[in-house]
Order: C-alpha cells, then structure tokens, then sequence
C-alpha cells in the first residue's frame, strides 16, 4: 500500500535573492496510513512551514509532496483546495469562528458535502461533539467556553468530516497540563478508531507515548529518533 | 454544487456575523439609512419640483400653444405681439385663439402689510384657457376692475385668504396697486413663485402699467375637434414666424420640465445631492465591510484551509452588503415616508411616497452596497492561511 504522505527531497525557503533562508533541507519522510508520528524540533527549525506545505496551504517547488495520492510541488489552487479537503487540520490556537456556536462550527466543516442534508450535517456534527465530551455545549459560543473546550471543539470541527490526514500544530501549547493531555487522548482515540493519520507537532513530551513514530526537525533537516 | 447552497450558505454565515456584533451592526444600519434617507429627500424634492413647474400649464385648457423660441419656461417668459398669435386664426383648423399674459409682482400680505413676490396670469375672462372650476365660475366678477382670484395653495406667507375673506378683508395691493380679492381657486406652488393670483386681461395691464395688451406671453390655440393636432402644428409652424415655438400640451409640460431638470442649475443641485448622498453611504459602507474583513481575517483563513474556495468568502461579502442595503433601507423608507409628510404639511410641496420612488431609490442604495463589496473584496487577499498559522 502506498504512503498517504510521501515526500521526497523537500527544499523550501522564505524570500529571494541575497535574503533567501532556506527552511527546509533534502526533507524526505514517508507515512503510511493510520500511522501516527510525533514531529519535535526547536522552535524556528520549520515544523509548521512543512505542515502548511503538507496541507496545501503553502506552495513550494522543489522536491516531491504526494499527498493521498496528489502532487502538491507546483500544484493548481483546485489541487490544493481538493487536498484541504480532505485533509482535517488542529492549529495551535483554537481559530474557531467566534460568531457560530460550538454545532455551527463543527458543521461549518460538513458544508463542502453536498450530499448531506442540513439535518445530517447537524446530526453528525452533534455526534461528534458528544465524542469530544461536549455534548451539553453544542449551542455555546466560543466566548463561552474554556481553552480546553474551545480545543476540544476544533478537534470535532477537524474530525467530522472523517479526514484520511490530520495535520495537528502545537495543539495543546495553549492549554494547561491536564486539558491539553484530555484533547490529545480524544485525538488519539477517535483517530485509532477511524484508522486516520496523525502528523503532529508538539514539544510536549508527556504525549511522545501515543507516537508510533517520533521525528525531529532541526534546522531544516529532519531525523528518525 | 447546487445553486441554492451556492448562495444560501455564504449568505447565513454573513448574517450569523452580522448579527453577532449588534452595535457594530447598528451603527453600519444607521449609515445606509442616512443615506437613504438623504436620497429619497433628494429625489422627492426634485420631483415635487418637476411637479410643480408643471402646475401650472396642466390646468391649461388648450391644442396648441405658442411661446417665444428664446422663453426658457413660463416663469420667464420673452413676450411677442398678439398679431402673431392672431395670424393663427388663418388655419381654417383654427376655431380661437387666446392671449396669456404672466408677471411677477409683489403681494401684500392683508393682515401683516408684509410683501412677498408671487405671479399673476392675466387672460381673457370670456375665454375658458384655464382648466379649473373655481376660475370658471368666478368669471363674471373678474370682468369687474380691480377683481383677483386669489390660489389658496400659495404658501402661508400670504396671510389665511380664506379666513380674512369670510371676514370681509379682501383689499389688497399688488405691485403698489390696490385689488380686490374676489375669489379663490387652487392651482399650487412652484420653485418659481410661492404663490399664483389670476386676473382679467385689462386688470393685469393696470397692476402692470408698463405693459401693452399687444405684447403677449403664452398663446393658446383651440381646435376644430376632430383635427389632427400634430397636422396643424406643422401647418402652423411654417405660416407663422420662426420665432416661435407651437407645442402641444405634452410639449409644454416636457419643456418646462425639462427647463427645471436641465437648464436651471436647481435640477443639477438636486442630482448632485443624491450621488453626495450615495457617496457617503459608499464610504460607511465600505469602511464597514473593510473592517469587517480584517477582523474576520483570521476566521476566512481557517476556512479557507479547510477548502474553502476564495469565491465562497467573496459571495459573503456581497450577502453582507446585500443584507446591509436591506437592513438600512426599510428604516430608511419608514423615515423617509414621515419627512414626506411633513414636507407636504410643512412647506406645500406635493411629495408622494411612488412605488417607482421606492424601488428607485432601493435600487440605488443596492447598487452602493454592492459596489462598496466590489472594492472591498481586495482586502480578502490579507486572508492567506499559509501565513496565519
Ligand atoms: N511567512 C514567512 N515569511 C518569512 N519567513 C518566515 C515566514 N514564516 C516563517 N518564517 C521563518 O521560517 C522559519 C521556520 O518557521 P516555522 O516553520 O514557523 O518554525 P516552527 O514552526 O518550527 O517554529 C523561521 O525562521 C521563521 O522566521
Ligand atoms: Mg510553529
């Protein structure tokens, strides 16, 4: 079976000319499905310039990005945008839309699928949010609700849609010890359940145990630990 | 992806984000209300204006009527000699011809001795030019020397006609000249004169002394019925001199409309406070939108990470204009309908609240909302997700 995320020799680099600085260096790393791999690295070394790359955020041209399958170096905006996709994605804040309630959120990420009906979208979307133990706070703003919940909420917004990746960056560096750890063990559990890929920044070393791989990004190289 | 979410889905997250931030939403409902309401006042005071230039010459019962080519409207008129109106008679179509003489003369007010200009037609009393009922029945007394019926919708300013005639003060003076008000009728005011008196034909060459019954105004023709109107005014036009214009009576009204829209510079002013109106509801709004995109930037970038297209983020700005126009434009119209009554009641302007008003000036105010989206929408641009995480 071939990797969801395969990339070859990455190089990619901010500005031009005499100001270029090169981010990341010959990157090469393969991931199979259902895996999940821990990426640690000082902060600066490039961990979330590769993760936007990885999900389409980010153009780069040099090297080879397959993910699921589609050439991401040089790629067309409809290639990207049919990558984010499918592609669920947990920043380090929680960048939820302050003006939708905890449900409108979540089903935000259900609106691209036009197959489903609105009453499914609400449906799948209050399901979810029960799975991340919010099932009393599906009609809550995010003024309303604590870091941790607001994490939890964009861990459901980032599932819903029953991504094959998730691309997750520092996502418990906002939180305190105890609802960063609760948001990462829902993570893990859910994705374990749905056989999803997990590529996850953190520097928290109490979660290196949900790894099945750790890697570390330093000055733009990337190394197997 | 169908039509209806197309729309429909980028339209309720513009409104769920409008109305999350009432005060926000409030202030940016009062601007497009001012300017609407700054529009629809605009708009109904140049159309009280076109309505009332035309007054007077839709009251007047005629087929065609001559004026003088250099005569820019009725209000100021370039006289010609009744032997050219006369000349007229020789169209066998032709069955009368009628003089109308016009003037603008101070009156005094009867009550507070206090002068205001107002006009004076002066016109045949055997005649029946004028087409309203109260002149029609008081033409015996105009016969009479030194006799005015007097339009009860001139402006206040003139004193309660009504009331000091009941009471039996009817003398007065116009231009210096001492009348008697015999009568009353209703004809309404114009941009060109407050108020409106009418009186015989020798009557108004005594307020007017420097003036002849040879030296006509307004020339009104009668036809034969059942003539071609259009075929005797080309006749007309090449047996009588050339400087004179014959109109039919559609071409009267047009032309002093058109005066008042185009030559006197009143019809630009009020054409120039609508775009001003439109302007300044354009700058709120967009400065409304602007800031409305920079605040939600953050939220537009994590959508559009999760794949959204950069089109679904244009069609909420425009669903946040459209919503915008909607919001500020009924209370703008509720408004704008009680400053037309008071208008009406306050200052005698006829200000009908049309429903070609209405959709006009909703038109417009649209057209602002939408083109304050159009500029705004460059801003979107500052919504790339590759540099917001
Ligand atoms: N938009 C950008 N323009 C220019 N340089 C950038 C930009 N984003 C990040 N960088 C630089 O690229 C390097 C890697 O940044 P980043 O990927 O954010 O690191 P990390 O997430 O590991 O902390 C840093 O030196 C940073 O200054
Ligand atoms: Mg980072």
């Amino acid at each position: 079976m071939s990797p969801v995320i395969d990339v070859y020799d990455l190089n990619f680099s901010f500005g031009s000319g005499a100001l270029t600085q090169p981010v990341l260096k010959n990157v090469t790393i393969s991931i199979r499905k259902g895996e999940i791999v821990l990426m640690t690295g000082p902060s600066g070394s490039g961990k979330t310039t590769f993760l936007t790359i990885i999900g389409g955020l980010r153009q780069a041209y040099h090297g080879s990005v397959r993910v699921l399958d589609q050439q991401l170096i040089n790629s067309s905006e409809q290639v990207k945008v049919s990558v984010r996709q499918q592609i669920g994605y947990i920043f380090q804040q929680h960048n939820l839309l302050k003006s939708l309630t905890a449900l409108q959120n979540v089903s935000m990420a259900l609106e691209m699928q036009n197959r489903m009906t609105e009453q499914q979208r609400l449906d799948r979307a209050a399901e979810m949010l029960n799975a991340v133990g919010l099932g009393e706070r599906l009609n809550y703003k995010p003024d309303q609700l604590s870091a941790g919940q607001r994490q939890r909420v964009s861990i459901a917004r980032a599932l819903v849609g029953q991504p094959k990746i998730v691309l997750a960056d520092e996502p418990t560096a906002s939180l305190d010890k105890q609802s960063g750890h609760e948001a990462v063990t829902i993570l893990e559990r859910l994705a374990k359940e749905s056989q999803t890929t997990i590529l996850l920044v953190t520097h928290d070393y109490r979660i290196l145990d949900m790894a099945d791989r750790v890697v570390e990004l330093e000055d733009g190289v990337i190394k197997e630990k | 992806m169908n039509l209806v979410a197309w729309v429909y889905f980028p339209a309720r997250l513009a409104w769920r984000q409008l109305i999350f931030d009432r005060t926000k939403l409030i202030a940016a409902t009062c601007g497009v209300l001012f300017a609407c309401v700054l529009v629809f006042m605009q708009q109904g005071f140049r159309d009280a204006l076109y309505a009332s230039a035309a007054s007077a010459p839709v009251k007047l019962h005629g087929d065609l009527f001559l004026m003088h080519k250099q005569s820019e409207a009725m209000w100021r008129p370039i006289r010609f000699k009744r032997s050219e109106l006369m000349r007229a008679l020789g169209n066998p179509a032709v069955t009368e011809v009628y003089p109308l003489y016009l003037g603008l003369a101070p009156f005094k007010n009867i009550e507070t001795r206090g002068k205001r200009t107002l006009m004076v037609y002066g016109f045949d009393p055997d005649s029946l030019i004028f087409d309203i009922e109260e002149i029609k029945n008081k033409r015996t007394a105009l016969r009479l020397k030194d006799t005015v019926l007097f339009d009860e919708y001139s402006r206040p300013e003139f004193g309660p006609m009504r009331q000091l005639l009941e009471a039996g003060r009817r003398v007065t003076e116009v231009n210096d000249y001492k009348i008697t008000v015999v009568g009353l009728f209703r004809l309404g005011v114009s941009f060109a004169a407050d108020g409106n008196i009418v009186t015989s034909d020798l009557n108004f060459m005594r307020i007017f002394p420097d003036r002849s019954l040879n030296d006509i105004d307004l020339g009104v023709i009668k036809l034969y019925p059942d003539t071609s109107i259009k075929q005797v005014q080309a006749e007309l036009s090449s047996q009588l001199n050339e400087f004179v214009n014959i109109f039919t009576y559609e071409e009267l009204l047009q032309n002093e409309k058109n005066y008042w829209a185009n030559m006197a510079p009143i019809g630009f002013i009020f054409g120039f406070g609508t775009v001003m109106g439109l302007v300044v509801g354009l700058v709120i709004v967009y400065q409304i939108l602007f800031t409305d995109i920079t605040n939600h930037r953050n939220e537009f970038a994590t959508l559009k990470a999760m794949g959204y297209e950069h089109g679904y983020f244009i069609r909420v700005v425009f669903a946040s204009a459209f919503f915008l126009a909607i919001l500020g434009f009924i209370p703008g119209y509720l408004f704008s309908l009680g400053l037309y009554h008071l208008a009406e009641s306050q200052i005698f302007m006829p200000m009908p609240m049309t429903f070609a008003k209405a959709m006009t000036v909703f038109l417009f105010i649209l057209s602002m909302c939408m083109t304050a989206g159009f500029l705004a929408i460059h801003k979107l641009k500052a919504a790339n997700p590759a540099d917001m995480f």
